[in-house]
């Protein structure tokens, strides 16, 4: 694997609400190399975004906290860093694109004016100078006309396009990690296709590392390098992709492998036999969790030991990690 | 395809981007007719205002009980020379109107400027902020909504004496609640808006998100209902007047004046009456004015067409 740029440590980050303590986000640690694509993988409301959003620090508190863990950036650990510091990294080193194009953009603004936001903040050129440099960037992420469209404004411009606004406003300082949270999943498959294609090929260009969130496992299988899956809070599993989608071992990554139709398993529909599998049971309530392991009120292969006592995230092979009693 | 003046608009001069900006909303607004009468009759008040003793044919103050209770000139026999008739202590009608305008403009811009932007600025850190600033801020307006506002005004008053300034002051006092509860309403829904987060994103500092991303987004229901507030005040400070708490006579001011009309009702009508009139029209002006405003800075509105 190559170095680190980014490595998250035993992160956690909890809200505290009247109900309790949520613990959207509890002891979590991946590395991303440079230049590398993680995938984070999981159920809606296992703790994704949360852990994302912890990463810039942008932790809406109160209710929330990170309460524990390293945030290291080429070493530094970010949660040390203080707002004025901080306020330096986002944009410059690490970047976010978000799910929501149509609301990720300010309408009152022009595209031009968004975009180049950025670049009056972190490398202080004029405003006329920022503006031609994202002339180039709209440029660079496809935008038709880059220097008609610099002056318009959001509403004129479709979800696709708008998204690849987005994408050029988090390049715009050349960042070191993008962090792009399903960054697809609001528009149409073959615009989807698209943007995949543009960020990993400015993903080459300007070798940046990104941590793609997202649910699509066709995504992760089409993109990414090494996958980490996560379940109510928790990493269940970590390989490289071929490994996770070749021999999961995790009863939860091979039940949503198996939720998703393959070609395989579209011919044999063809034949009239299987259904596509669902995992039974619902995502469990974060503030509720269940005793033992997470996942044991729907694992099919749950033991006694299951319910006793959670397992620990363990190496099976090189890079191979997994949190499961069956592989203990 | 004309390379040679391809002219790129983000280009243009501050001037050029400026007119493109502001003309939007002045043209939708005139294109708006009521807006238009509304705005009309707004700029007549100020004028009015402004151009007081100009266009008032008599000193407002100056007292002539041989021309007490003339009635106004078309019932008039020959030779009088009242429009609007005079009062019991035969002062013009017409020109005590013209320079009540004074008062009753000064102290609903001068309040709604103030109470405005006391409610904008706690409305935004009551919204934004949240915690225990919110609740500090809320719990004050909820405790000054629950206090009837005659009593409050009447307490103020008593304590700091009757005038012009303390008029203000009372009257920006009771008008904060209604900009902070609106402010901090449309703060709450557009920080939760995803480009919030994303100017977070990309490393906008706090005070610069209030400022860039918040602050527009808010300001046209708050010139909106600055515009109503305008209004209310006015009727408030003739209420006031009425009740003799206003600013004290002579200063002619409306509400004075509708007391003193009252009085009179039965032999001389027009000493009360066209006051109120011009209370009703001033603010029915500004209420149409606030309806166009609604229509053309709401960008629900507008960007749809």
């Amino acid at each position: 694997m190559p170095l680190p740029v980014l490595r998250v440590q035993d992160l956690k980050t909890y809200f505290y609400t009247g109900a309790g303590v949520t613990r959207a986000v509890d002891q979590i640690s991946y590395d991303i190399g440079r230049g590398e694509i993680v995938g984070l993988v999981g159920e809606s409301g296992c703790g994704k975004t949360v852990s994302a959003l912890s990463i810039l620090q942008l932790i809406q508190s109160p209710p929330g906290r990170i309460v524990g863990g390293r945030i290291e950036l080429e070493g530094r650990n970010l949660l040390d860093l203080g707002t004025r510091e901080m306020e330096s990294v986002r944009g410059d080193q690490i970047s976010m694109i978000f799910q929501e194009p149509m609301s990720s953009l300010n309408p009152i603004f022009s595209i031009g004016e968004q975009v180049s936001e950025s670049l009056r903040i972190h490398r202080g050129l004029s405003k006329r100078a920022a503006l031609d440099q994202t002339v180039k960037m709209l440029e660079l992420v496809g935008i038709p006309s880059p220097e008609r469209r610099v002056s318009e404004y959001p509403h004129q411009m479709s979800g696709g396009m708008r998204q690849r606004v987005m994408i050029a406003m988090a390049l715009s300082c050349q960042p070191k990690v993008l962090i792009a949270d399903e960054p697809t999943t609001a528009l149409d498959v073959t615009i989807q296709a698209q943007i995949l294609e543009l960020m990993l090929s400015l993903r080459q260009e300007l070798n940046m590392a990104i941590l793609l969130i997202t649910h699509d496992l066709g995504v992760v299988a089409e993109t990414t390098e090494r996958v980490v899956v996560m379940y109510a809070g928790k990493v269940v599993e970590e390989a490289t992709a071929r490994t996770i989608f070749r021999s999961p071992l995790h009863p939860y990554t091979i039940g949503l492998l198996g939720s998703v139709p393959s070609l395989d398993n579209v011919t044999r529909e063809r034949r009239g036999r299987e259904r596509l599998q669902e995992i039974p049971g619902l995502v469990p309530s974060l503030d509720n969790l269940p005793a033992g392991c997470n996942f044991q009120p729907r694992c099919a292969r749950a033991m006694d030991v299951c319910l006793g006592q959670e397992p620990d995230l363990k190496e099976i092979e090189a890079g191979h990690l997994v949190r499961c009693w069956l592989h203990a | 395809m004309g390379a040679e003046r391809k002219q790129y608009s983000y280009r243009l001069s501050l001037g050029e981007r400026l007119r493109q900006r502001t003309g939007g909303p002045i043209r939708r607004l005139l294109r708006h007719r009521l807006a238009t009468v509304g705005t009309l009759l707004v700029l007549a008040a100020i004028v009015c205002a402004l151009a007081a003793p100009l266009l008032a044919p008599y000193d407002p103050l100056e007292q002539d009980l041989r021309f007490r209770l003339k009635p106004p000139l078309w019932r008039a026999p020959e030779g009088e020379k009242f429009l609007l008739g005079t009062d019991q202590f035969g002062r013009d009608v017409l020109s005590r109107i013209i320079f009540g305008s004074r008062v009753s403009l000064a102290v609903g811009t001068a309040s709604v400027l103030l109470g405005g932007s006391l409610g904008l600025f706690l409305g935004l850190c009551a919204g934004f902020f949240g915690g225990w600033i919110d609740d500090v801020i809320m719990r004050l307006a909820d405790v000054q909504l629950s206090f009837p506002f005659l009593i409050l005004a009447l307490c103020i008053i008593a304590i700091l004496g009757s005038g012009l300034i303390n008029l203000i002051i009372v009257l920006s006092l009771y008008g904060w609640v209604v900009y902070a509860r609106l402010i901090r309403a449309s703060v709450l829904s557009i920080k939760e808006i995803e480009y919030v987060q994303a100017a977070r994103a990309i490393g906008q500092s706090t005070a610069k998100i209030l400022v860039k991303h918040i602050l527009p987004n808010v300001i046209a229901p708050f010139f909106v209902i600055s515009s109503f507030q305008v209004a209310r005040i006015i009727i408030i400070e003739a209420s006031l007047g009425f009740l003799g708490l206003g600013v004290p006579p002579p200063t002619p001011t409306w509400g004075n004046m509708l007391s003193d009309g009252r009085e009179y009702l039965q032999e001389a009508w027009w000493i009360g009456t066209f006051p109120g009139l011009a209370i009703a029209v001033v603010v029915l002006g500004i209420n149409l004015l606030g309806d166009g405003l609604r229509d053309a800075l709401d960008p629900k509105t507008y960007l749809k067409s």
